[in-house]
Order: structure tokens, then C-alpha cells, then sequence
């Protein structure tokens, strides 16, 4: 592999008391797309905006393209498009004066404000007041701005929370288009699984400020040995010494369901329901589901991402 | 370079077009200061009577007229009944020095403390068969000027009647002292609301955030807020002194080259100021608290309403180094004394430097994130 265009190493950051970054170390590699997944407090932002030169760490290195934040500044900030985590606007400022006056700060006269409206789907909205936008589409604008400079680096801090399932698709659709058309690298912070797997190649999962888990989304759930899980409720209380043992892993009982762990659904449901039918248990509800990565993060840390 | 101006230009543009657009703030800038020029221009005009309000306690008992109105009447007053039931007033005054209507209003004596305590009356006169007696807050100057006021109505009339003239020349009625003083409490708050209160609201939306993690001149934004300020500071006191012009024919009688550059300095000290104020905070509750902190006691004790002479003589020296008295000074000598750059210079320089220096402290503490 080429030489990695971000460059993290054993960096931490604490405020007060809380450590919000623990000896954190990953590399990101040219045209990559990589999500930093994890749950509200994980330490995602915090080491999202020491990449972004807006915070510094205590200790550790961050380079980008060879560079770190205090050797070339204005170099790394005409490098990076960034998009913060819930950013207002001036709000009797229209979109496109927006995106012109933001582009006045970058040393490119000849950004076109029309290209990067049509790219982020606001040229519609182009005469509308900032304070008059949906949710979706401040979101874009601030995809937009990040934008206006034709970075290499895109980093977006949860890019689609607070979103609508529609208004989270169309952004999810621009960034899958920029990914084809531009080529360019994106570090995204999310802490929706499906938002990871739908736009990013490789996954690092954090909790607590520190890496629990590395890779593309097959290399993680791999993790399983390819189980896949049933969850299902029954009309009275069944004994687990019922259950077919081949294929099964594990088995446990959530208070109203069970969940059984298996080496495979196709194989092991028909043994499963023929018990339940010798013996007249009558099934209430039935869920087979391949695992994902919020099952992973629960093995590894016993909560859920959206906790 | 050519980067700079433009960063400049779009930075200034963006704050005209967002004030523009903002009706209330129009309202706000431009036509309150204007209503407060007129409304106490007039009430402190002497165009209208004045009417002081007395509460009126009886405590004689044989006769049914008291000490006080027989002494005002023997004096020649006039003692009339008004439509409210058993108050009297008497009127004072003549066309050349103005009427002063007092209102006697009965009450026993806890029902005056009360009316004293809810501001219906500034003092309570206890009238008896042969004297009064007089009871009032000595810090109180309303109280004070009706006390002499009604002494010198019951005394006995000595044969030398002092004649008593109404000012009414330009330059020397409340007008124009309360204008100039206006004008510069109008460049600190602008400054301090529209530079500050900004500044932190934008950081509190994490715009200024944004907006620095671009290659965005910092100096370029933080030049554009102030030259913004000026730009529309200069308008909103243009606009008043029109007014005031127009209304109440107040002319400026000194140099408007120095008029100019003490409004310029002005403005400099105070966006400095601003800015200092603003540099930290990210809470606008925080913000107000310390804006309110700083204009407060300047527009209590610069005298922008009334003369800071009549704060103790000790306060004095300290009240005259405020920011705000040097502006409102130098405005009101250059305004109705005449003066020129000679005598503002000092007031210039001071608020200049006081303004760079500050400037400069603010833009290196500059909390951006």
C-alpha cells in the first residue's frame, strides 16, 4: 500500500478529568473511506478535530500529507474540506452568498459556486435565507463548504444525525457520488452502523477513546466466525434442552425472547421449529438476522452503539 | 493582498446585508435612539407645567383651615379644589418663569408613608393649626426643590422679588446638553451590543469555529466587525443629530474635522472593548452579564442623562477617566462650547490608544474555537 496521507500515532487528549482520547494510533491511506464508529462520548470528535488542527493533542503525532498542524497551517487547511458537527449559519445570509463568502477565505479565485451548489443538490434553495433551511439542508450546505476548496481530505463529524431517513439517504447519495467522481479520502464520525457500512471501506470502532475494533465491515463481522442469530418468543416458558445442539453456539434468553447464535440459519431453523411442533409450542414472534457491527460492539463491550 | 480585501469586503458585506434584512434591528438602531432624543428633550423642555405631588396630613383640630393654606393664601395663592375628593393644589409660577402645579393629596400619616414608598408623593406635610412640618428623603432633589419651593411660597414675602428667566437659547437648554451624550452612548452600546453580543453568539453557534477552520484571514474578520461597526455607527448618530437638528434646531457650534475624529475614537475604544469582552465567553448569558457590567455604571456616572457633578467629590476624578465621559465630554464641548481640534486632542489619543491596546490584548487572548 501507498504511503498513508493521515498519520496517527499514540495521540491522547483529556479534558479535566475525562480522557477523551487514549493513546490512539490508525493510519488512513489515499482515496480511503473510513468511518470512526462509535457511541455518544466514544472520543470520535475530539480526535476528529485534532485532525482538523482545531484542537491539539497532549501527546502523540498527527501528520497529514507529511505535514503536522504547527510546521505548515494554512497548507493543511487548504488540504482539508471540513464539515463540524452541527454547524449554524448566518442566518439572514442566503445559500449561495454563503458558500461565496466562505470561499473568499480560500487563496482559489476561481471557485464556481453553481458546481458546488448542483453537487450538494441546493441549487434550487440558492436565494433561500440560511435560517429558512431544513435540517437536510443545512447539512448539505455544510457538506458544500467543505467542498468550495476541492480538498483532498473530506472529514465529516456525524454528517446525517438528526436527520430524517430520506434527508440521510440524499447526503449518503452525494458522498457516494463524490467518492466515484472525485477520488478524494473521507474520514467520517458516525454512530449509525448502516451510515459506516453503506460508505465506508474501512470501519474503526471506538469507545472510551480508544480503538476496540479495525477493519472493512467483512474482516469485523468475521470476527463471528460467519454466525448468524435467531430471536424468537414462544407462548410459554420452553427448557433450552430442546434446542438442536449442531450448529449451535449460544444461547441466552432476554427476558421475553430468545436469541440463539448459529453457525447456520438455513441449516439449523427446520430441526428448531420440528421440536417446537412435537412438542405444541406456538412461536409469537420469529427473527433470523445475519450479526452486525452493533452486535460486535455489544460482544465487545456489553452496551449498544446508540446507547 | 487582493485576498485580503476580498475576505474584507465579503466580511462587511455579510454584516450590512444580515442588518439590513433584520427589520427589528433597523427599528432598534436607527428610530429608538431618535424617540428617546424626543421624548426627553420635551419632558425636560420646560414647555409643559410641572406638577409635584405632596402628601397632605391634617393634624389640626378646632379650626377647619390649617396653617398651610392660610399662609399660602394670605400670600396671595389661590387654594383650589380638584375633582379627585378633598384635594387641593395651589399654582405657582408666571408665563416669563413657568407654572409649578402642587397637589395636596389628604392622608393620615401611614397612608403618606405608603404613597411615599409607591413614588404618588415625594414628600408628606404635616399641617398644623399654626405650622408645618415637612418630611422627606434629603437625597431627594425632587423632594428638596418642592420643600423650597413651598417654604418660600409661605414665608413672608420680603420686598425684593428676585425675577426668575427661562433658558431657551440653543446650546444651553437639557436638549442640548443630553444630545452629544446620546450620540456617544450610542457608539459604546452599538459597539458593545453589536461587536460583543455578535461575537459571542457566533461562537457559541460554532460559526467562528467554521469560519477558522479555513485559511480565513483572522485579522481580515476582526477588521471587518469593526470598520462594519463604525460604518454603521456613523449613520445611526448622523441620523439622530438630524433629527435633533430638525426638531430641536441643536447645531454643532465646534469643529466637525475634530467632531469626526473623536466620533472615530470613540468608536475604536469601544470596539476594542468589545472585542476584549467578547474574546472568552461562548455563553450569551455570560456575554450579557458582562456587557451590562461594563455599559452600566459608565451610562449612570459618564453623564450622558444628567451632569456626574452631582456624584460625591471624591467619585469625581475617577468618573472622568471612564471611557464614556472623555467620548461624551469632548462631544458636548465640541457640540455647545465651541471647541476645536486643540481641546478634544487629549480626549483623542486617550481613547485611540485605550482602544489599540485593548484591540490588540482581545485579538491575542482570541478564543476562535
Amino acid at each position: 500500500m501507498t504511503h498513508p496521507i493521515i498519520q496517527v500515532t499514540s495521540v491522547s487528549k483529556a479534558f479535566k478529568e475525562v480522557r477523551a482520547v487514549r493513546e490512539l494510533s490508525f493510519n488512513i491511506y489515499p482515496g480511503e473511506f473510513v468511518a470512526l464508529l462509535g457511541p455518544n462520548g466514544a472520543g470520535k470528535t475530539t480526535m476528529m478535530e485534532m485532525i482538523e488542527g482545531i484542537q491539539f493533542p497532549d501527546s502523540g503525532v498527527i501528520r497529514i500529507d507529511n505535514s503536522a498542524w504547527k510546521e505548515n497551517p494554512a497548507r493543511l487547511r487548504s488540504l482539508l474540506g471540513i464539515s463540524l458537527q452541527e454547524t449554524h449559519f448566518i442566518e439572514k445570509l442566503t445559500v449561495k452568498e454563503t458558500l461565496e463568502l466562505f470561499a473568499s477565505f480560500y487563496h482559489e479565485s476561481h471557485i464556481k459556486i453553481s458546481e458546488v451548489l448542483h453537487l450538494v443538490g441546493l441549487e434550487e434553495k440558492s436565494s433561500a435565507y440560511t435560517k429558512n433551511l431544513s435540517g437536510g439542508q443545512k447539512q448539505k450546505l455544510a457538506l458544500g463548504i467543505a467542498l468550495l476548496n476541492k480538498p483532498q481530505i473530506i472529514l465529516l463529524d456525524e454528517p446525517t444525525t438528526g436527520l430524517d431517513p430520506a434527508a440521510r439517504r440524499e447526503v449518503w447519495e452525494i458522498l457516494h457520488r463524490l467518492r466515484q467522481e472525485r477520488g478524494m479520502t473521507m474520514i467520517l464520525t458516525t454512530h449509525y452502523m448502516d451510515e459506516a457500512e453503506f460508505l465506508c471501506e474501512r470501519i474503526i470502532i471506538m469507545d472510551k477513546g480508544q480503538i476496540l475494533a479495525e477493519g472493512t465491515v467483512d474482516q469485523l463481522l468475521a470476527r463471528f466466525n460467519k454466525s448468524e442469530k435467531i430471536e424468537f418468543g414462544t407462548d410459554r416458558e420452553i427448557d433450552p434442552a430442546i434446542f438442536p445442539k449442531d450448529n449451535l453456539l449460544k444461547y441466552d434468553y432476554l427476558g421475553i425472547k430468545w436469541e440463539l447464535i448459529v453457525n447456520d440459519i438455513v441449516n439449523y431453523l427446520p430441526g428448531l421449529l420440528t421440536e417446537m411442533k412435537q412438542r405444541e409450542i406456538t412461536l409469537r414472534s420469529l427473527e433470523c438476522k445475519k450479526m452486525t457491527l452493533d452486535d460486535l460492539f455489544i460482544t465487545l463491550t456489553g452496551r449498544s452503539l446508540n446507547e | 493582498m487582493n485576498n485580503f480585501f476580498r475576505q474584507f469586503r465579503l466580511l462587511l458585506l455579510a454584516q450590512f446585508r444580515e442588518f439590513y434584512r433584520e427589520p427589528e434591528v433597523l427599528f432598534w438602531t436607527f428610530a429608538f435612539p431618535i424617540a428617546m432624543a424626543w421624548v426627553l428633550g420635551i419632558a425636560f423642555s420646560g414647555e409643559r407645567e410641572q406638577q409635584k405631588n405632596v402628601a397632605w396630613v391634617q393634624h389640626y383640630t378646632n379650626k377647619s383651615v390649617g396653617y398651610l393654606f392660610n399662609g399660602l393664601e394670605a400670600n396671595g395663592y389661590k387654594i383650589i379644589s380638584e375633582q379627585e375628593k378633598n384635594v387641593r393644589s395651589a399654582r405657582f409660577g408666571s408665563e416669563e418663569e413657568g407654572f409649578t402645579k402642587v397637589k395636596f393629596i389628604p392622608a393620615d400619616y401611614r397612608s403618606a408613608e405608603e404613597m411615599i414608598k409607591k413614588g404618588k408623593a415625594t414628600l408628606i406635610i404635616v399641617d398644623y393649626s399654626d405650622s408645618v412640618s415637612y418630611h422627606f428623603d434629603h437625597g431627594n432633589s425632587d423632594a428638596y426643590t418642592t420643600y423650597l419651593l413651598l417654604t418660600n411660597k409661605l414665608s413672608v414675602r420680603n420686598s425684593i422679588n428676585p425675577s426668575i428667566k427661562k433658558l431657551e437659547t440653543p446650546g444651553l437648554r437639557y436638549i442640548d446638553f443630553f444630545l452629544p451624550g446620546l450620540i456617544a452612548m450610542g457608539i459604546m452600546s452599538s459597539a458593545m451590543w453589536g461587536i460583543s453580543f455578535t461575537l459571542i453568539e457566533r461562537r457559541s453557534k460554532k460559526l467562528l469555529r467554521r469560519m477558522v477552520a479555513t485559511p480565513m484571514n483572522k485579522n481580515a474578520f476582526l477588521l471587518s466587525v469593526i470598520s462594519g461597526r463604525i460604518i454603521l455607527s456613523f449613520f445611526e448618530s448622523l441620523i439622530l443629530y438630524l433629527f435633533a437638528l430638525a426638531y430641536f434646531s441643536t447645531e454643532v457650534t465646534g469643529s466637525i474635522i475634530a467632531l469626526l475624529l473623536v466620533f472615530l475614537a470613540g468608536n475604536i475604544c469601544f470596539s476594542g472593548i468589545a472585542i476584549l469582552t467578547s474574546s472568552r465567553t461562548a455563553k450569551s448569558q455570560v456575554g450579557n452579564g458582562l456587557i451590562n457590567a461594563i455599559t452600566l455604571p459608565m451610562t449612570v456616572c459618564s453623564g450622558v442623562f444628567f451632569s456626574y457633578h452631582n456624584f460625591p467629590e471624591w467619585l469625581i476624578p475617577y468618573i472622568k477617566i471612564l471611557p464614556l465621559t472623555i467620548l461624551a465630554d469632548d462631544m458636548r464641548s465640541i457640540f455647545i462650547e465651541s471647541a476645536g481640534l486643540g481641546e478634544v486632542l487629549p480626549g483623542v489619543v486617550i481613547l485611540t490608544l485605550l482602544g489599540s491596546i485593548i484591540t490588540f490584548i482581545g485579538a491575542k487572548i482570541y478564543k476562535w474555537y
